[in-house]
């Protein structure tokens, strides 16, 4: 076990290293003055290629690229190109929010998809399942923004019952947070829902019509003890592996759903950056992103090993 | 050994008929919705096994045996419907269960146990709660049932129980699991025992341990047991009665050994006739086939279901169904005919005549060796072989002994370690494939178990057929075309079957493009892994038969691999037998099976259970097969070996011995005292063997 998570780190590094690449990359495919982005078209040019010159945005390719590996490997992004200020301080803010909101959201969707997903299986071509199906699909086919704003309107503005915009001023209490958090997480959790019931249907029919299951019908167990005991676990582990998937994608922040309800996440800070060509910041922020997604994973491969010895032999070898 | 029962003698059932049978299916009739329509596969079985009786279901494939026992515990599959008919088990009729009754009856009073122990058990929870789950439902306390899922490992017969119930379904072997699978449906000491293709996928020693532990089981419990197999030797030295199934129906009903020795039934008689049987061997005659094939289910069959496959057919047979004609005994056949069964011919004498030719290929000091995880794996040992001209060199030993390994080195697929020498045609022959010349990759050339493994899906048969050709000929396209036609004329290929796609085709038809793909360039060595395995016997026979005729008119020299003695015994001039990647021993057919044998050959043969009902003597192999990582010392079967000798086999590689011309065999003991050692046991097998008579006898005795 120790080895393969070894493994797997090293793993994660070298995708690291791909990604800030591919970041890099793609900043300087187009024509690219930094100074000019944030000075403005009316600035002298003197003043541009002084900043340029200060940020170092003027050196020859290879010299910049050195300097991002060494903040890849230092941690240490400096400060942002437009606001001059620490990247991890910009940073913070939204990426805790950003963990709020991909917490809210899996916490409200993860067990109703489960369980919507184990109980169309075992309604397998019945209404009911026909009709989970059915809503998952349309569900996470709707874009995020769509459904947001269709909340946002409903609850929102006609009935009022949650607030439309997300972003609760400094020392709100932790249950008037959740209200605020409330359409946002929402939104999210019907995009995945779909996802995951889906999912997690198919491998509860795989168990249901696997020989372990047989057996454990033949014992004489019954319906809801051969569901608990035996189907479950097996069920679990493909189910994981894409809510792990997901949680990269929440934590990168849906940017549709933040700029409905107008909070402040990691998705929004990811655009602006790239807007702004600020480089540091834009690297800071996507090698989170990817850190979150890689911990996820590996931790959902850990879960599936601790669930399936089978899949803990795996691992092993 | 405490078991004197012997397998062929059936136990009589000595109950009075007061007593409801454990099982009664009664005119039952199941159809499986496909597409929206529902499809008849059972055709109204009728047939009941007494308490204590084993009862055994035949037929070939997809003839309806698992839907009768799924049905006969009410699990069929979704689409499964039962449309008629009643099955009563101990008395109560099943199919108007509610759900809670039917859990009920599941926990308290029957059980199955089926193919593929490997995934019979929950693969995430370990082996002790799936068994003391078992326990519970029957209202054990969770004490109580530790301590019960305990003794039933024990009754099983595994060793270190403790120790297994706190290990992972993955980690134990076929053999083991299936065990367990076996106690787990003891549990309740069910009334009734649904055993469907118990060892099917097992190594035939491991086989014979299971059937010996339910056999053993047999005698203290009073479950009647219902058992399928394809194996028609296992349902014999098992089953008191068995029932003949064709197309959703019983044809034909009885004794055991009155089925097998006397069948009543035209199908029954093809099927029977398909087996090489008696040690029959090619140079005798043929193998019968059934031509035909089994109708397709929801099929509209108004008269006789075999009709369409039955040399005896009349114009009645194909517009009224036959009546069940009671036989006397407990027999009955259903048949319009059976007055003229021995009018069934058997096919002709003489159909391959043996002959000895020169040396093809010559293996000396082959082995291989494996590196995994930091380890040397031998997988074979300094193997020597020759092969000659038109001969079939058959490949016996239980699975991990290096059969397949040894293949693939003669292929050139994995090249053997440095040192090893192949000569084709008294000409060295590179050990890699990639270093052969085309020649000689045309000389040589495979045919799977799988079929499909072989034969690309997408293509037709004759596009395949046709690139074989073309890559290892050089034909051009004309030449080749003509060639194809050839080569499916030999094959009994019709032109019909040219312009369909592997998935098109049966098991049967499949595994004859795949022969005949490797027929494509005229080979001189084919090497033929378990070509059978995994086919009906009457499309066994047919493939048999053409292995051989092609062997005698194009002199191709074979290997042969397969755990099917019988099949062996059959096709092959000479046999070697194998053990973790040495060669044991090796002779002439009639040698080998004559004795004196390896005590590995002599525990093999006995493990086959005979559907000719000899007694067999009955050596049993403890264990498993060790690892190749690290072999036993000295002779590296010793420490399974029923006749080992201490200091001498567990410190001495043994030396190869001749035992007659070409007949050797690699053991300490001389060949003198082997024979009179196998004669003994042999006569003590006979002793208990009229012992079981005796003991049938007292047991016929109101008790
Ligand atoms: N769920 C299903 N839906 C449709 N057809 C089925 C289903 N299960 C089995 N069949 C078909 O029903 C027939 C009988 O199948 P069954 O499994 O009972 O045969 P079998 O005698 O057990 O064969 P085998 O020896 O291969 O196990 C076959 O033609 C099979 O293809
Ligand atoms: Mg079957």
């Amino acid at each position: 076990m120790l080895p393969y998570i070894l493994r797997r780190l090293v793993l994660a590094l070298v995708t690291l290293w791909l990604l800030a690449t591919i970041v890099f990359l793609v900043a300087n495919v187009l024509p690219n003055d930094v100074g000019r982005t944030i000075l403005g078209p009316f600035a002298p040019q003197e003043t541009v290629d002084a900043l340029n010159a200060e940020l170092g945005t003027d050196d020859p390719m290879l010299a910049q690229y050195g300097r991002q590996m060494k903040a890849l490997v230092t941690f240490d992004y400096g400060d942002s190109y437009q606001s001059k200020r620490p990247v991890w301080g910009i940073l913070s803010g939204p990426l805790w929010r950003s963990a709020k909101l991909a917490f809210y959201a899996l916490v409200m969707t993860v067990p109703i998809a489960v369980a919507a997903g184990m109980f169309a299986a075992r309604k397998r071509d019945r209404l009911s399942d026909r009709t989970i199906v059915l809503a998952g699909l349309a569900s996470s086919s709707i874009p995020e923004f769509v459904t947001g704003s269709i909340l946002a309107v409903v609850f929102g503005v006609a009935f009022g019952w949650f607030p439309v915009l997300a972003s609760f001023p400094p020392g709100t209490s932790v249950v008037s947070q959740l209200r605020f958090l409330f359409l946002p997480a929402l939104s999210m959790s019907v995009v995945y829902f779909g996802y995951i019931a889906r999912m997690m249907r198919a491998s509860t029919i795989r168990a249901l019509e696997a020989d372990y299951t047989r057996t454990a019908v033949m014992k004489g167990l019954s319906q809801s003890q051969v569901m608990r005991t035996h189907v479950l676990r097996n069920a679990m582990g493909p189910t994981i592996s894409v809510i792990s998937v997901q949680v990269g994608y929440l934590f990168g922040g849906i940017i549709g759903v933040e700029k409905v309800f107008n909070y402040n996440g990691l998705g929004q800070t990811v655009l602006i950056a790239a807007k702004a060509k600020d480089l540091p910041l834009l690297q800071a922020s996507v090698v989170i992103i990817g850190i979150v997604y890689m911990l996820s994973t590996l931790l959902a491969d850990i879960v599936i090993a601790w669930l399936n010895p089978r899949a803990r032999l795996e691992l092993g070898s | 050994m405490t078991d004197t029962h012997s397998p062929d003698e059936p136990r009589r059932s000595t109950v009075a008929t007061e007593v409801p049978p454990a099982l009664a299916v009664e005119d039952l009739e199941v159809a499986y919705v496909v597409r929206g329509i529902p499809r008849q596969v059972l055709r109204g079985v009728s047939f009941h096994v007494a308490p204590g009786e084993a009862y055994g279901l035949v037929g070939e494939s997809g003839c309806g045996k698992s839907t009768t026992a799924y049905s006969a515990l009410r699990y069929l599959p979704r689409n499964g419907r039962i449309t008629g008919g009643r099955v009563l088990v101990d008395g109560s009729d099943i199919t108007s269960m509610s759900d809670a009754e039917l859990r009920e009856f599941r926990a308290s009073k029957a059980s199955m146990v089926y193919q593929d122990p490997g995934s019979a058990l929950n693969p995430t929870i370990k082996v002790g709660p799936q068994v003391v789950e078992a326990f519970r439902i029957l209202g054990q306390s969770k004490t109580e049932a530790q301590t019960s899922a305990l003794h039933a490992l024990q009754r099983v017969r595994i060793a270190d129980p403790a120790r297994v119930l706190g290990r992972y379904p993955h980690q134990l072997s076929g053999g083991m699991l299936q065990r367990v699978v076996i106690a787990m449906a003891l549990a309740c000491n069910p009334r009734l025992l649904v055993l469907d293709e118990p060892t099917t996928g097992l190594d035939a020693t491991v086989e014979a341990e299971v059937l010996d532990l339910v056999r053993a089981l047999r005698t203290d419990t009073d479950s009647a047991i219902l058992l399928i197999a394809h194996n028609l030797g296992v349902i014999r030295s098992m089953c008191d009665r068995v029932g003949v199934m064709y197309a959703g129906t019983v044809v034909e009903e009885g004794d055991a050994s009155q089925i097998f020795d006397r069948p009543q039934h035209p199908y029954t008689v093809g099927l029977l006739r398909a087996l090489p049987r008696r040690g029959l061997r090619k140079t005798e005659r043929s193998l019968a086939t059934i031509p035909g094939a089994l109708p397709q289910i929801g099929a509209d069959l108004p008269g006789c279901v075999f009709v369409d496959r039955c040399e005896l057919a009349t114009h009645e047979c194909r517009t009224v169904p036959p009546p069940v004609v009671d036989l006397g005994d407990g027999r009955s056949s259903r048949c319009h005919h059976i007055d003229r069964i021995p009018e069934i011919r058997e096919p002709e004498a003489g159909a391959v005549v043996a002959s000895e030719g020169e040396t093809v290929l010559q293996i000396a000091g082959v082995s291989k060796t494996f590196r995994q995880s930091g380890h040397d794996v031998p997988a074979l040992v300094g193997v020597d072989l020759s092969l000659a001209d038109g001969e079939t060199l058959g490949l016996v030993g239980e699975s991990g002994s290096g059969k397949s390994t040894l293949a693939k080195a003669i292929l050139g697929i994995h090249a053997p370690d440095a040192g090893g020498e192949l000569t084709l045609d008294q000409r060295q022959l590179a050990t890699k494939i990639s270093k052969r010349s085309s020649d000689d990759k045309r000389a040589m050339q495979i045919v799977f178990q799988n079929p499909d493994s072989a034969l690309n899906s997408a293509w037709t048969v004759r596009k395949i057929l046709r690139r074989s050709v073309q890559k290892l000929t050089g034909l051009n396209q004309q030449a080749a075309d003509d060639r194809v036609a050839v080569l499916a004329d030999h094959l009994r290929l019709s032109p019909r079957h040219l312009d369909l796609k592997p998935s098109q085709l049966s098991g049967g038809l499949k595994q004859r493009v795949a022969i005949a793909r490797a027929f494509a360039g005229d080979p001189r060595i084919v090497v033929c892994d378990e070509p059978t395995s995994a086919l009906d016997v009457s499309v066994q026979a047919a493939i048999l038969n053409l292995l051989a005729e092609l062997q005698a008119e194009q002199r191709t020299s074979y290997v042969f691999i397969s755990h099917d003695l019988g099949v062996v015994r059959y096709l092959a001039d000479r046999i070697a037998v194998m053990y973790l990647g040495r060669i044991m021993e090796i002779g002439a057919t009639d040698d080998v099976f004559a004795g004196p044998h390896h005590p590995y050959t002599e525990a093999l043969l006995s493990a086959v259970p005979s559907v000719d009902g000899e007694p067999s003597t009955r050596i049993r192999l403890d264990g498993e097969i060790p690892s190749p990582a690290n072999p036993p010392s000295g002779c590296v079967f010793h420490p399974r070996c029923p006749r080992f000798i201490e200091g001498t086999c567990d410190r001495e590689e043994p030396p190869m011995v001749e035992v007659s011309l070409g007949h050797v065999i690699r053991c300490h003991i001389p060949p003198d005292e082997l024979r009179v050692l196998q004669a003994r046991t042999a006569a003590a097998a006979d002793a208990t063997e009229v012992d079981a008579v005796a003991d049938s006898v007292v047991s016929d005795e109101p008790r």
